[in-house]
């Protein structure tokens, strides 16, 4: 007879031990910052008590853990990490599969508009949805195919936000014009950054892009004549459907409305904001399809893999790397303008590193490169937040805790399958 | 030249305080490998924990300030400690042996729902705390500059010091040392030898938790003010600064936390406070220009 105290606990007795053991550990946790809370008052900071919400955090962690390990037990669900294999990761398997999901996805999002039960509020939130569509498409290319770890993409989307608003403010350019300028603007930056990292890889790249974006945000929120510092530039001018404004009455010339004999509706530019967005993002997944195909992204992609093999193949790190760079950039140059003009207000505010979090987010969440993924981790990070808007403060922490469990659930993102680039048709020697 | 003196006074104060920060990302990053994007979060918390801690010696009535703070100081770094621990055994170790961008997000994850806790439980606005160390010495002066050096400022140096020795000699000296050396050179081969990695890991966390709440609490009698995002701008500051000095090496860190604090002191001294964030990220680009390994890390050698 075995020692009673060295015998394995059955099962449930082992789960129910391992969620004391975590709810002791989070009344631990919850006694210095949940238990006591700092109060202002008017001869400065008190202290209030609040010991039964240790019992709650203690209790809601053990009801939790308990949770996890009978599903775990019950159905085999685990929440354990895959192991990185390379072979994963080109097996495309799905990829017919994908293709047919992606035109559904592209038909679905065309005649959303149209549907009885699409009103303002949700074309707003799929406009929102896919601004994030297309900053993953851009992020996609630094980060995803030449796998350069960029966490200050943000700054590029700021230089297409406010290259917009200052040339239409300042010199009356007209959206269509701005629209490439603040593409080639955001390249341009692309190229700035790029150029003093190149010899940097991995995880100083990182650190180094997050201080430039660090450093696009405090010239933002200085530079107060030029820019409007913390104020940020506001009444910035609404797009015009090729010269037609979409207002009530036209300074000169006929509105929108009144060129097509259609009785005026604020409706109009709502949905001419969602389609223009959509033919922004239809273009950034159609051109990085294509350029994949080309020698240019198969570099980008090559130079991901090995970068020696790279070198000694005769390619050119630098020029490849600047490349996928600026174009990266130059995407979320575009993504900025069109959110210049949708909002018509912009400020420092709006580029924070917390943006740069989730557009990175959703690129490795989407699985790095796969674009259905993008559009997915879109919606679930972007979409689904929105309509818990009156919870903010709760929304926020969900969101981080999403980004932790959906890592642990699959470090390769919602889809990690995809396409290889190029296949040999031959099998390989044995 | 009096202004200057005392510029680097303050400078060396800030110094002192990155340096603890950026201790703990040197030294994850040295043995996994990760930006523990977290960190600058814990730090946070452990600022928020001496706050509090300070406000309940009030309410108990130590009154003795030397008490107070060593009793603050234990308090603070033995419940962030359990922070450290708690988000590596929660959100990291999960994910050992995964791809090499998932445990950055988890951090980023992880960092967002640590400042939103706070937020939500202490609330988002700025916290004072009224002086508790007073006193001040003056070291030059002349007709209408004083160059003066306060209590706290020695007391910050002084605790710097110490426990920089205490560390360096636990690294150095002792068996969790040598297992975290060990671990930091290869991870399998150490565990093969009968180290065992997870819980180096998790002591490692532990330890760059505590130095964090050290931090923690000098800023909250430093400046006096905290609230829940001071955490972000931190941390990137100390992780600028661990990479300045060569990431993965210890003596770098404190040498990278020394020159960003200096940096910062001098740019605001100067030349404008409003883009002193600037300057040290100047700097870094600069640094990892001509000198990418940092200025003690030691050159990678690839092989192919």
């Amino acid at each position: 007879m075995a020692n009673p105290l060295t015998r394995p606990l059955p099962p449930f007795a082992a789960a129910l031990r391992d969620a004391a053991v975590a709810a002791g550990v989070a009344a631990l946790l919850a006694l210095p910052l949940l238990g006591f809370r700092l109060v202002d008052s008017a001869t400065g900071l008190t202290l209030d008590y609040r010991f039964v919400w240790i019992a709650y955090a203690a209790g809601v962690v053990f009801a939790g853990h308990l949770a996890i390990s009978l599903a775990q037990m019950l159905w085999g669900l685990r929440i354990r990490p895959q192991k990185a294999t390379r072979a994963s990761l080109f097996v495309g398997h799905t990829d017919r599969n994908q293709k047919i999901a992606g035109y559904v996805i592209i038909a679905i999002a065309l005649v959303l508009p149209f549907f009885p039960f699409a009103d303002r509020n949700l074309i707003d939130r799929g406009t929102l949805i896919l601004i994030y569509v297309m900053l993953g498409m851009g992020l996609n290319i630094t980060v995803g195919l030449a796998g350069l770890l960029d966490l200050g993409y943000v700054a590029f989307y700021a230089v297409g936000a406010y290259s917009y608003a200052l040339l239409a403010q300042n010199f009356g350019l007209s959206f269509w014009i701005c629209l490439p300028l603040a593409g080639i603007l955001a390249a341009f930056f692309g190229l700035m950054v790029g150029f003093p990292v190149l010899r940097l890889r991995g995880d100083y790249l990182a650190i180094v892009t997050l201080g430039f974006a660090q450093i696009v945000r405090i010239v933002l929120l200085n530079w107060a004549n030029v820019t409007g510092g913390p104020n940020g530039i506001a009444e910035i001018a609404r797009p015009s459907f090729f010269g037609l404004p979409m207002t009530p009455t036209a300074k000169s010339g006929e509105t929108f409305a009144q060129f097509f004999g259609i009785p005026f509706s604020p409706m109009h530019r709502v949905y001419f904001l969602y389609y223009l967005i959509l033919a922004l993002v239809l273009f950034a997944v159609l051109f990085s399809q294509r350029i994949r195909k080309l020698p240019l992204g198969r570099a980008w992609e090559a130079l991901r893999e090995d970068e020696f093999a790279c070198r000694s193949l005769g390619l050119n790190p630098t020029t490849i790397k600047l490349s996928a760079f600026a174009l990266g950039a130059s995407f979320a140059g575009l993504a900025g303008s069109f959110f210049a003009t949708r909002q018509g207000f912009i400020s420092p505010e709006s580029f924070t590193f917390i943006e740069s979090a989730i557009i990175l987010a959703i690129v490795v969440l989407g699985g790095m490169g796969s674009q259905i993924g993008i559009v997915l981790a879109a919606i679930i990070l972007v979409g689904l937040p929105e309509w818990f808007r009156d919870l903010a403060q709760y929304r926020m922490i969900a969101f981080g805790a999403a980004m932790v469990l959906i890592m642990m659930w699959r470090p390769h993102g919602l889809l990690a399958s995809r396409a290889p680039t190029i296949r040999l048709n031959h099998k390989p020697p044995p | 030249m009096d202004y200057f003196l005392q510029q680097l006074v303050n400078g060396v104060t800030l110094g002192a305080i990155y340096g603890l920060i950026a201790i703990g990302y040197t030294m994850v990053y040295g043995i996994i490998g990760m930006i523990n994007f977290a960190h600058g979060d814990i730090y946070m918390i452990g600022a928020f924990i001496s706050l509090i801690g300070f406000l309940i010696m009030g309410v108990v009535g130590i009154s003795y300030v030397p008490l107070a703070l060593a009793i603050v100081l234990l308090m603070a770094m033995v419940f962030t400690a359990m922070y450290g621990w708690a988000v590596e055994r929660a959100a990291y170790r999960p994910l050992r042996g995964s791809t090499r961008l998932a445990p950055l997000i988890s951090a980023i994850g992880m960092s967002i729902v640590l400042e939103n806790y706070v937020q939500l439980v202490q609330g988002a606005r700025v916290k004072p705390l009224q002086p508790i160390v007073h006193g001040a010495m003056t070291i030059s002066s002349s007709a209408n500059f004083h160059v003066t050096i306060s209590t706290l400022q020695i007391v910050i140096f002084f605790l710097t010091l110490v426990l920089m020795a205490c560390f360096t000699y636990i690294i150095n000296y002792t068996r969790l040392g040598r297992a975290q050396r060990a671990t930091e050179q290869d991870m399998t081969m150490a565990s093969l030898l009968g180290v065992n990695v997870d819980r180096t890991i998790s002591i490692t966390f532990v330890i760059g938790a505590a130095l964090a709440a050290v931090a923690g609490l000098m800023v909250t009698l430093y400046y006096g003010v905290i609230d829940f995002f001071i955490g972000f701008v931190a941390g990137i500051k100390a992780f600028t600064a661990a990479v300045l000095g060569g990431i993965g090496s210890l003596p770098g860190a404190m040498l990278g936390g020394l020159l960003i604090g200096l940096i910062e002191a001098f740019w605001s001294g100067y030349f404008s406070i409003a883009y002193k964030d600037v300057a040290v990220f100047g700097i870094l680009i600069l640094v990892l220009i001509f000198r990418p390994t940092g200025l003690l890390g030691r050159p990678e050698i690839e092989k192919v």
